[in-house]
């Protein structure tokens, strides 16, 4: 389903920019309990997607092996090894399953990722 | 201009109706609408139990079940037909809908049969057919302790078996004289009995329930042989009636034991009206399996579309696990045809038991039962009706004396997969058309997409059609794990990045990574977190913790040969209580401490480390325990120091990376307590030195060591398992355990011996020099966490909230202790 409406979006500053392992996750708490996983590849981009690992529950993916498949960016989660495109935020084992990606910038060294305005839901 | 089908029912068979038709309906001769009772779409009812894995309905969706991209499929959720009106062509919905048909089929499936007990209706009263019906389970099972399941079927064995996970002591209440009557056998039910008895669950055989009575909290059973049991809550698996109701009213000639009656065309008795699955009868019998279904669901999309598919006769083979023990019966299990013969082999001590039924001349096999062990299944059912390629005894004798019956005993017209009746030829002709691997094949033939059961037949059919399995690690190396270990070994390249630009291609995975991590750890290239090492580890070895199912981590701390003094027991007794961690002995005579966060991790080791303690490996592809029994020193019967050896063992090769974990034993004597030969090193005291057995496990494939040499004293002990480990380390695949590693070796244990005791290559010395600097350079890897604030940085819950506790992680207590709340579970509904 769509909304008319396009979302606002956030910017929300986590971090000093190298507080992030090179091709290896960090987990970072929103506002709203929330978590996203932060990733930044050996070619620089700094990737941010939710950290819950859908097909299990568990919030992990942070802690996931990076990678590429068929050079999809990738992050394959540790728990049942699933593995999710981090530009798209798709499954690639399993088209129905997908998690959130977050724009994120590095603004003055400090990676900032963008959420969505809390409507009033 | 389009016809327009109606599908009543959108089951397992309904929807591959509807996907066979799409798929051959070129023309779009037909416009079709699919009216569901269910609120969604079809499901994988036959994996149904494995719903509790995870609680993810999402997961049991059949694929391509909604239709999206489908312009000429119109489903209709939630709107169960009321009323077919055959004269007029058309049916009814609840909602009042009327829809016009030029065709119509059903496939409403069946519903479970309830017995009419009294009290059957109260709440705590379950049947098991639907997600529903699972959801309603799991919420009234909270707060019981035991759970009564009517029917000791296949399906009431897996109800049972779902209960046991939810935590509740099982009953099992079957009326006929033995479990699963209807597949196996009087043997094989006993046997069955026998096992699942040994499970705790309670068997109660040739009774039935009378009356169901409310009772403090719970329900009390009155059972037909005057006992009583006392349950939280019964669930109602005594059959399946197909739904045949409508087709009754309707007018439509109803089969006398249930379901629509069709003909081979899968056509009723109207011939606008086809019907298949459950509530379909053919030669007056309904089938509860899916296979018939789907053979009924394609019979009825060719009818529609002019062909002249038909259906017959269906094979009624089932090969499934229940609660762990695999069962299988195929075609005349129970030796009705004339003059039919039985050979058995019955080993209650070992849970094996295995009939084959055959022909008066034992020439032909008609069927057979296998419980325990139901390896032979797949090159025995495509045999039936044929004649047996060795005598029957030989083919159901213990493993090691049953000759392989391979592949190529099969002729090409025998079904290698009976979930969707594929003949060997037809792989064949797939593999030459291109096919090259088990995906390919599934997804041209789909062959091996149903029980699975066939895929070991699949893989010797592309070996016999010549076409070899790639010994690529994945898709980033073309080499072999064995081959990357000599390059980097011989080259000296010690970053994956350099060996990937040189050797690889692409980012890597969670494949090649970790391999290589192993092999570098393995090459002694510093601790697993230096550097750029650190990138290339999975989850467990980059926390030095054993990742659990809720995101927390077990510490398992080093306790050599099971060994430990009462003030190292007071320690690991402190730190579970202060950190409030989960606390169990394992199989490996050590202790585990479960549910620790990433950032309390260093806190637990720091003082485990400060009180003399290591790192166990626990989390590594490394070697994990050396048990031992008490020995010589305490036993009467020992004749050597079988813990002081099994302690060296464990300190000499602890911190070795290997390419799966490595466990060893130690035991004082041949009466063998410490399980010496289930290990991938055993080591069994004799009166004159020690005997060496190698390439044991217990795990999926549970294999017993061999012997490799007998009576040698310590230090030659010592220098073969070292030439042992390293041989292994450098030349096993990935996650290759030892047993498959010698069985895969050319020559095999023979081999192995030349290599290694009799030095045949020249490479002792070399593999002893490697061993050496292994046990020269190991130092505790989590010493070296606590000792490096770098490394100790990575241990951070969130890194612009550290410390902050996981909202996700949340326990309960059980038995006085905590335990994860599980996971990504959908609301109940009630
Ligand atoms: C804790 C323990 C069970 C227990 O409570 O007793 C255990 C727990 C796990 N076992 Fe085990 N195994 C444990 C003894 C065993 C044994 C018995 C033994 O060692 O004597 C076996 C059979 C013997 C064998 O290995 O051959 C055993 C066969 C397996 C297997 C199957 C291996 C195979 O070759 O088929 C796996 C899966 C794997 O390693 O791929 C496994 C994997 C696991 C993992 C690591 C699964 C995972 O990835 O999360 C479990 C997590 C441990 C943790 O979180 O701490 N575990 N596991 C035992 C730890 C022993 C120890 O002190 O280190
Ligand atoms: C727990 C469990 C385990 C099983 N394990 C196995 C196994 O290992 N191997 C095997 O071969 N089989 C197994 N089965 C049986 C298998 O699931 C069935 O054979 C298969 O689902 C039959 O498909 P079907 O489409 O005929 O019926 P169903 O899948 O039951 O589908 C019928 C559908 O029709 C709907 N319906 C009924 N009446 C109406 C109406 N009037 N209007 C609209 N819709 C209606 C129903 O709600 C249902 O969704 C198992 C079944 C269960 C419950
Ligand atoms: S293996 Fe032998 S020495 Fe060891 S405890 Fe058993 S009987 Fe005693
Ligand atoms: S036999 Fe079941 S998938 Fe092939």
């Amino acid at each position: 389903m769509t909304t008319s409406e396009a979302p606002r979006l956030t910017w929300l500053r986590i971090c000093p920019e190298a507080r992030l392992w090179p091709e290896r996750g960090s987990a970072a708490l929103l506002p709203d309990g929330g978590q996203v996983a932060l990733f930044r590849t050996t070619d620089g981009a700094v990737h941010a997607v939710g950290n819950l690992d859908p097909c299990t529950g568990a919030a992990v993916l942070s802690r996931g092996i990076l990678g590429d498949r068929a050079g999809r960016p990738v992050v394959i989660s540790p728990m049942l090894k699933h593995t999710f495109d981090l530009s798209t935020g798709e499954c690639v084992d399993d088209p129905l399953v997908a998690i959130p990606v977050y724009p994120a910038r590095v603004v003055d060294g400090v990676i900032e990722v963008a959420v969505e305005e809390m409507s009033g839901r | 201009m389009s016809r327009h089908l109606v599908v009543i029912g959108h089951g397992m068979v309904g929807h591959r109706l509807v996907q066979a038709l799409r798929a051959r309906d070129a023309g779009d001769a037909w416009r079709i609408t699919v009216l569901a009772e269910e609120d969604r779409p079809a499901y994988d009812r036959v994996a149904l139990s494995s719903y509790v894995d995870d609680w993810d309905a999402g997961r049991l969706q059949l694929d391509g079940a909604e239709f999206s991209d489908d312009p000429r499929v119109d489903l209709r959720l939630g709107a169960p037909v009321v009323e077919i009106d055959r004269a007029a062509r058309a049916v009814r919905t609840v909602t009042g809908h009327v829809l016009g048909y030029d065709a119509l089929v059903l496939a409403t499936g069946s519903a479970p049969f309830v017995p009419p007990v009294p009290g059957r209706d109260l709440p705590g009263c379950f049947t098991y057919r639907t997600i529903e019906d699972l959801d309603a389970i799991r919420a009234a099972a909270r707060g019981h302790t035991t759970g009564v399941v009517v029917g000791g079927g296949l399906l009431g064995l897996e109800a049972t078996n779902v209960l046991r996970g939810l935590g509740l002591r099982g009953h099992v209440i079957e009326l006929a004289p033995r479990l699963m009557p209807l597949q196996v056998d009087e043997g094989g039910g006993a046997l069955l009995r026998r096992t699942i008895e040994g499970m705790g669950l309670e068997v109660h055989c040739g009774v039935s329930v009378t009356e169901v009575v409310r009772h403090e909290d719970g329900l009390l059973l009155r059972l037909s042989d005057d006992t009583t049991v006392h349950t939280g809550l019964l669930v109602f698996s005594a059959g399946i009636r197909p739904r045949d109701e409508l087709f009754r009213v309707a007018g439509l000639t109803v089969a006398e034991r249930g379901g629509v009656l069709v003909d081979e065309t899968c056509r009723t008795s109207d011939p606008a009206v086809w019907a298949a699955g459950e509530c379909a009868s053919f030669e007056g019998r309904a089938y509860g399996l899916v296979a018939p279904g789907y053979a009924m669901a394609e019979t009825v999309a060719d009818r529609l579309l002019g062909g002249d598919a038909t259906f017959s006769m269906p094979d009624m083979s089932t090969k499934l696990k229940l609660l762990g023990v695999d069962v299988a019966s195929f075609g005349d299990a129970h030796g009705v045809t004339p003059g039919a013969l039985e050979v058995v082999h019955n080993d209650p001590v070992s849970g094996v038991y295995k009939k084959l039924v055959v022909s008066d001349d034992a020439g032909t096999l008609l069927g057979g039962v296998l419980v325990g062990d139901a390896s032979a299944y797949g090159s025995l059912r495509p045999l039936v009706g044929r004649a047996l390629p060795a005598d029957p005894g030989s083919l159901i004798a213990p493993a090691g004396g049953a000759p392989a019956l391979g592949v190529d005993a099969l002729p090409g017209d025998a079904q290698v997969c009976s979930c969707h009746a594929v003949t060997k030829n037809a792989i064949e002709e797939a593999v030459g058309a291109g096919c090259r691997d088990i995906p390919a094949l599934k997804g041209c033939t789909k062959a091996g997409t149903g029980c699975g059961s066939c895929v070991p037949l699949l893989k010797q059919v592309l070996v016999s059609c010549g076409v070899e399995q790639s010994k690529a690690l994945c898709e980033h190396f073309d080499h072999s794990r064995a081959e990357l270990f000599e390059i980097l070994r011989v080259t000296g390249i010690r970053t994956f990045s350099a060996l990937l630009a040189r050797h690889g291609r692409g980012r890597g995975c969670d494949i090649c990574k970790p391999t290589v991590a192993s092999i570098l750890a393995s090459l002694g290239s510093g601790h697993v977190l230096d550097g750029e090492q650190a990138a290339l580890q999975d989850t467990n070895d980059h926390f030095l913790a054993n990742l659990q199912r809720n995101g927390t981590y077990s510490v398992v701390p080093r306790i050599p040969g099971g060994e430990i003094t009462p003030e190292k027991l007071l320690v690991i007794a402190e730190v579970a209580r202060d950190f409030a961690l989960y606390t169990k002995i394992t199989g490996g005579q050590r202790i585990d401490l479960f549910g620790a966060t990433v950032d309390q991790l260093p806190l637990i080791w720091r003082r485990l480390v400060d009180a003399g303690f290591e790192s166990g490996h626990a989390y590594g592809k490394a070697l994990r325990t050396v048990k031992s029994c008490v020995g010589e020193a305490w036993c009467r019967y020992g004749v050597q120091d079988s813990v002081g050896l099994a302690i060296e063992l464990e300190l000499r090769y602890r911190g070795l990376r290997a390419p799966h974990k490595i466990k060893a034993a130690v035991s004082g004597c041949a009466r063998e307590c410490a399980e010496a030969r289930s290990k991938d090193i055993g080591v069994i005291a004799t009166e004159n030195g020690w005997n060496l057995y190698v390439g044991g496990n217990g795990g999926f494939t549970p294999r017993h060591a061999d012997l490799l040499v007998s009576d040698v004293d310590k230090r030659s002990l010592l220098t073969l398992i070292d030439r042992f480990l390293m041989f292994y380390v450098r030349t096993a695949d990935r996650l290759q355990r030892t047993s498959v590693w010698v069985e895969s070796l050319e020559g095999g244990l023979d081999h192995l011996r030349e290599v290694i005791v009799e030095d045949s290559l020249g490479i002792c010395g070399e593999l002893e020099r490697a061993m050496a600097a292994h046990v020269d350079s190991y130092a505790d890897e989590w010493r070296g966490v606590l000792e490096d604030p770098v490394k100790l940085a990575r241990f951070t819950s969130f890194v612009n909230a550290p410390g902050a506790p996981d909202p996700t992680i949340t326990f309960r207590t059980e038995r006085g202790q905590r335990v994860p709340v599980p996971l990504g579970v959908p609301e109940v509904r009630t």
